[in-house]
């Protein structure tokens, strides 16, 4: 009965729960679902990892080339729901590639690795895609997370000048990681009704919502990025609140990156 | 053409023209300093069934750059004005029909994305769609030595340490829309939010000088 109620009124399902403060799946209104990460588990790539929100899985892959842009990009196939159809990119897809671009491009996180012999300068171009192979909203988060992790596995091939050819040189044997100097972690948002305020929504409160926010913060407690595509308007104090769990947030998945990083590393 | 000048929150000139172009039920010209958007609006007119909604119009925007085709970054510029105008234009007063909203970028020298929001509620209140509300698009930037600056051109743009564009309400004077790129802090945040608010009112007044300037001629 509560099966049919929900496909005849969703709004009304989720209004019914949202009265007592929860939500459908059981959690608190500030409640983020349990997140796991899994690390290297591409072989063939140079860095790559796995997120896990809920139902919602990201994975990301990282692939390092000798040469002289750094854009990542965020793929949303048909595999991960029903709503997205084969072809060419959506705009969601393409929404979400430009977010995490804006969100890295000012961060100065990555050390690139600088070559100079006689003037000579070379840099990698990391190559990231981003694939969704589950959609259950909060992708954002999911991606950034994803990202992250990815880039603190990478192993990057050592580079040596041959003194006899002058040309740089591959050694893929000898690998050494990236310094990543400031960790983003994202933290999804959405509104019901203009004024009540959930965290991490699922693909159903999503579609319901009136409107969407993310934020995302690093590890100083400077946000890299404050986005909400439109939607109703938000008043000071919940944007306040917002920002408050994004930095509670930031602390949480770094702590959980770091923990994985480190157990592989002991695994190893 | 209607001119304002600009005053101690320092917006560049702005200006504004509608009803230019025959073909769209609105349209208009928004002009902030050098940066220059056009926007035609068609609706409501038929859908088609695939992407029809039961209870409210469904609307499509396209932002088209000056020079090339559309690319991943208009595509979420897009995003941004289409979410802001479906939270303030009446949809479900149109059911089963279609809004088109279409951005032509003329000229880009900073302050784009505000600009395109300008242009595309000139052209929503020409076209005479219903509205619950007004918006309007604001531009900062944080420079390196922590100054903001307002409606900022392409060169400082290009120098500053963040930029942030909000589109703020005329009911409540809230934001509605976000969009930032670079690293600022919580109180740089909330000092930006305020300068745009404090823009908004010059830009919601220019609104309404050059609605009753047009309306006071023909009539």
């Amino acid at each position: 009965m509560a099966a049919g109620f929900k496909t005849a009124e969703p709004l009304e399902y989720h209004r019914s729960f949202l009265k007592e403060n929860c939500r459908p799946d059981g959690r608190e209104l500030s409640e983020f679902r349990t997140t796991t990460l899994n690390i290297g588990s591409i072989s063939t790539a140079d860095g790559s990892a796995l997120v896990k929100m809920g139902n919602t899985t990201i994975i990301c892959g990282i692939k390092a080339v000798k040469a002289p842009e750094d854009v990542p990009n965020v793929d949303l196939p048909p595999l991960c729901s029903s709503r997205f159809r084969p072809g060419p990119p959506g705009e969601q897809a393409q929404a979400a590639s430009q977010f995490i671009a804006d969100v890295i491009e000012r961060c100065d996180r990555l050390l690139y690795i600088l070559l100079s012999f006689h003037q000579m300068y070379l840099c990698w171009v990391l190559y990231c895609d981003i694939m969704c192979l589950d959609y259950d909203g909060n992708i954002l988060d999911a991606c950034i997370i994803a990202l992250l992790a990815a880039l603190k596995n990478t192993q990057l091939p050592e580079i040596t000048i041959n003194k006899e050819t002058c040309t740089p040189e591959v050694n893929p044997a000898k690998r050494c990681g990236l310094h990543i100097h400031k960790h983003p972690v994202g933290a999804s948002f959405c509104i019901f009704d203009g004024s009540i305020l959930i965290v991490d929504p699922t693909a159903e409160e999503e579609s319901l919502s009136t409107s969407q926010l993310t934020v995302v913060t690093d590890e100083a407690g400077r946000l890299c990025s404050l986005h909400k595509p439109g939607g109703t308007s938000l008043s000071g104090e919940k944007l306040q609140e917002c920002i408050s769990r994004a930095t509670a947030r930031q602390r949480e998945i770094q702590k959980l990156i770091d923990k994985v990083i480190q157990s592989v590393k002991t695994a190893q | 053409m209607e001119v304002c000048g600009s005053s101690n929150v320092s917006l560049r000139e702005f200006g504004c023209e509608q009803s230019l172009l025959s073909r769209p039920d609105g349209s208009s010209s928004f002009v902030q300093g050098d940066t220059s958007v056009m926007a035609g609006v068609y609706g409501p007119a038929e859908v088609k069934v695939s992407k029809e909604i039961y209870d409210r119009a469904i609307l499509e925007v396209l932002i088209q750059p000056k020079v090339g085709l559309p690319s991943v970054r208009e595509r979420s510029q897009e995003q941004c004005v289409r979410e802001t105008c479906e939270a303030s234009l009446l949809l479900s007063l149109h059911p089963r029909s279609s809004l088109t909203l279409i951005l032509q970028v003329l000229h880009d020298d900073g302050s784009l994305l505000s600009c395109c929001l300008n242009a595309a509620c000139m052209a929503l209140m020409d076209a005479g769609l219903p509205m619950s509300c007004l918006f309007c698009g604001v531009t900062c930037a944080i420079t390196a030595e922590g100054e903001i600056i307002t409606d900022p051109t392409a060169a400082q743009e290009k120098e500053s340490r963040a930029l942030m564009t909000f589109a703020i309400d005329s009911a409540e004077r809230r934001v509605m829309m976000s969009s930032t790129k670079g690293s600022f802090s919580v109180h740089e945040l909330q000092q930006c939010i305020a300068v745009s608010q404090k823009a908004s009112e010059k830009i919601f007044q220019f609104y309404r000088d050059s609605v009753k300037r047009r309306y006071s001629k023909t009539h």
